[in-house]
């Protein structure tokens, strides 16, 4: 039991399901942690989709609606910050395909590479604000830095949320407390950091197209 | 290591703090939503009474208020300010603290585990932190009161440019006004962590055989009011960021260029649309009045069928009912802003979109007259309220049919047939259901009765005093009563009416008193309170097959398995006029 392997193992296939006599499909509460993990997960996935729709009807609605909306200039370590990200993605999947071959060391290494890179994406979005308040764009510049300011800064509170799930996972993983219960914990940062990689590529399209 | 799941009884935590403070126990976690509700309800009450006083009495001057408020009611008579604040904090406290908290995170979080035969919520912690995140939002909220200018002035739709622009618009509109937007911005955090929870555990923690078909109605209007809590909440969330930049950070989300306020130009605003927040609110606002009007339908639905003896009338029907509702509901929020000059052909839309609500609803009510037909009634209080609801659900729903239309919304959407329509169906009626709940549910609870006495007696008091207090106001508007003013006594004429006034003024005395009423009967009771048995009611539901209270994990280590629907009264053939949802299957025939 306290083989890596074993734990490996477990983790790889995930708890065991509840007992035959307590039914499936109609379900019984107490095996069903993993699968109600899944759909607070979701849920909480379709309430950030929602503040961004806010958000974004009310981009769209105020800039059409009067004539002083201003193209502002983007700082070009928005698109260094994207790579990070995205590799940040990828390299978060390689993690857990190195965990489906059994391998922990490899899931270790990649894991806590995407977890450096998410901290990396928050200091690049760090400089890109401070290089923004250096050429003088504020929050209340204009209706498209307002909008600038508020996305990437919600954004960025969500991003926060998720580096501490990566770190909590990654501690855990390298102090060999990676138990078969952890196996969600994994499954659901991996989903909501790639949720919030895709969340980042469209607020990059509604700003270089329309802001 | 992997030993399946042993079926044991999971023991209480012990210490003080850890059981009934900081308690990750769901039950526990109602009793303290339902608290602060109870504590929320009688703040909200008493500054409507406040504001009737003042209504009638505009001129008196009443030493108390002079102590409470030194500049606001400097020689004990209120300004108009401090009357628009009450009037802010009454609207805003009762909705978002005593109608969206009470009848889903209060009944809902200590009955729904148990009626789905779940141990506990789905994430335990995410709901303790859901409850305190509430009371903080509530602590900011009543903070407002306290700082300097006092509480907001903008009402709890909180409509800017009035909300947006600080201290020169009112006293309460500087540091009182940004904790209003904190307070709310907060509580949609709070409403989001039990959104999650609720959907979570009603769709993965129901135990064997409880489909979602043979789910009482309660546990769908907890579900749906979750879905339009979880949609809504978000949306009102970020408007609040909007407008606290705008205030904090002189941004220009909601504010226009050219206004000029106490002889003061703004200039540093410009090109921002009042009507976007207007838009974002109400897209939360409207699906709100259905979060807290629909648990209230599920307990009325709930106790019409237990205490007629008889399977509500149309289950499937009233399942599609509460999900349309919840759908239309995000459809129709443009019928709060006819007013505002938007073009008649969407304010058209909104209309007719906002009748087809009155089928889902329609269906409703006459599926409960359907259950109450030859049923054999017991009127028990718990069933009176429930009864009262309906009444209440349908009056109210009434003038809404005549608010729905543009050409009539015009005339009366700034009087007082508003005021007297959306306190009917949105304030009573919900605040009826959750009467209904607390008289229906108090002996799982405590193990007790409330007294039935003290409760007909409240029952009728406030049935009667509630009619009295808003029938009247339909007519003051239909008469052109101007709502939100401080006082009428200057204005011609409305002099007929302060006769009224002053009439629906000692009606809500009257029925402020009877709820004195309430609170002795609820504490009385829980100590000498008749002992009731595991089913009083010889209802169906699981909740009614564990003792009272029920254990920490609610079925001791025992895990239920459901073989019929919820509302299996008088099945022909039975010796009894119920069958448990747990009974053993072949007992009877699937209806």
């Amino acid at each position: 039991m306290n083989m890596a392997g074993s734990l490996t193992h477990d983790i790889v296939k995930g708890p065991p399901p509840p007992p035959v006599e307590w039914g499936g499909g109609g379900s019984d509460g107490r095996g069903a942690n993993r699968r109600a993990s899944f759909t607070g997960l979701f849920v909480l996935l379709a309430a950030s989709t929602m503040v961004f729709a806010a958000f974004t009807s009310a981009f769209v609605v105020r800039r059409g609606l009067s004539n002083d909306w201003a193209t502002m200039p983007k700082p070009p370590i928005l698109l260094v910050n994207t790579a990070v990200l995205l590799i940040s993605s990828l390299v978060l999947d390689q993690s857990r395909r190195a965990l489906k071959r059994g391998d922990r060391g490899q899931f270790n290494f990649w894991w806590t590479g995407a977890t450096a890179l998410g901290v990396l994406f928050l200091v690049g979005q760090g400089v890109a604000w401070l290089q923004l308040k250096a050429a003088g764009i504020y929050v209340s510049t204009n209706p498209s830095s307002s909008f600038f300011y508020v996305l990437t800064a919600s954004h960025a509170f969500h991003l926060l949320g998720g580096v501490a799930a990566l770190l909590y996972v990654d501690v855990q993983a390298w102090r060999l407390r990676l138990g078969p219960a952890k196996r969600t914990a994994i499954d659901v940062t991996a989903i909501f950091w790639h949720f919030l990689d895709g969340l980042w590529l469209y607020l990059m399209v509604l700003f270089y197209v329309w802001g | 290591m992997s030993s399946p799941i042993a079926q044991h009884a999971h023991a209480a935590p012990q210490g003080f703090i850890r059981r009934y403070v900081f308690s990750k126990d769901h039950k526990v976690i109602g009793i303290q939503y339902y608290m602060l509700g109870l504590f929320s309800v009688f703040l909200g009450m008493s500054l409507s009474l406040l504001m009737r006083y003042h209504m009638v009495n505009p001129n008196v001057s009443v030493k108390w208020f002079a102590w409470l408020w030194p500049t606001a009611a400097s020689g004990g008579v209120m300004t108009p300010e401090l009357y628009l604040s009450l009037m802010t904090m009454h609207g805003t406290i009762m909705v978002f603290f005593v109608l969206t908290t009470v009848p889903q995170s209060g009944f809902g979080n200590y009955f729904l585990p148990i009626q789905i035969g779940a141990e506990d919520m789905a994430f335990p912690t995410l709901n303790m932190l859901s409850f305190w995140t509430t009371l903080l939002s509530l602590i900011v909220m009543v903070a407002a009161f306290f700082v300097q200018g006092g509480a907001p002035l903008s009402g709890w739709t909180g409509y800017p440019p009035l909300s947006g622009l600080g201290r020169i618009t009112g006293p309460g509109e500087g540091m009182g006004q940004t904790l209003w937007i904190l307070s709310i911005a907060i509580f949609c955090g709070a409403s989001l962590m039990g959104a999650i929870n609720f959907i979570a555990t009603t769709v993965d923690l129901r135990c064997k055989g409880l489909t979602l078909m043979r789910m009482p109605l309660t546990c769908w209007t907890w579900l749906v009011t979750a879905i339009l809590g979880l949609l809504g909440f978000a949306v009102l969330l970020a408007a609040g960021v909007l407008l606290l930049l705008d205030r904090l950070a002189a941004t220009s989300f909601f504010l226009p260029a050219g206004l000029f306020v106490s002889d003061q130009i703004i200039t540093n605003h410009q090109g921002g649309s009042p009507l976007l927040w207007q838009h974002l609110f109400w897209f939360f606002g409207h699906p709100e009045v259905y979060i807290a009007i629909l648990p209230g339908m599920g307990v009325t639905s709930q106790l019409l069928s237990t205490f007629s003896r008889k399977p509500i009338f149309g289950y499937k029907a009233m399942v599609y009912a509460i999900l349309s509702i919840g759908f239309l509901g995000f459809l129709v929020w443009g019928h709060h802003m006819f007013m505002s000059g938007m073009n008649p052909y969407s304010a058209m839309a909104f209309s007719v979109l906002t009748m087809c609500i009155g089928v889902p609803s329609a269906i409703k009510t006459f599926n409960w007259i359907g259950t109450l037909w030859n049923g054999k009634i017991h009127f028990d209080t718990a069933m009176m309220f429930a009864l009262g609801f309906v009444s209440l659900f349908v009056t109210g729903g009434v003038s809404g049919i005549f608010l729905g239309q543009p050409a009539l919304d015009l005339y009366f959407h700034d009087t007082y047939f508003v005021v007297g329509h959306f306190h009917m169906i949105m304030g009573v009626a919900a605040i009826f259901g959750m009467f209904a709940g607390t008289f229906y549910w108090f002996p799982k609870v405590t193990g007790k009765f409330m007294n039935e006495t003290l409760g007909k007696i409240h029952f009728y008091c406030t049935f009667i005093g509630v009619y009295a207090i808003f029938t009247p106001m339909h007519y003051l508007g239909i008469a052109g009563n101007p709502r939100r003013y401080s006082a009428f006594t200057d204005v011609e004429y409305l002099g007929k009416l302060i006769p009224v006034h002053q009439f629906m003024t000692y009606a809500a005395y009257f029925t402020a008193a009877a709820q004195i009423i309430f609170v002795i009967n609820l504490f009385w009771s829980v100590r000498k309170g008749k002992p009731a048995p595991i089913n009083p009611w010889n209802a169906t539901t699981l909740e009614w097959t564990v003792p009272s209270p029920p254990p920490f994990d609610n079925f001791a280590g025992v895990h239920p398995v459901v073989n019929h629907g919820p509302y299996e009264y008088s099945v022909p053939g039975e010796s009894q006029d119920f069958i448990m949802q747990n009974d053993p299957a072949q007992v009877h025939s699937e209806g």
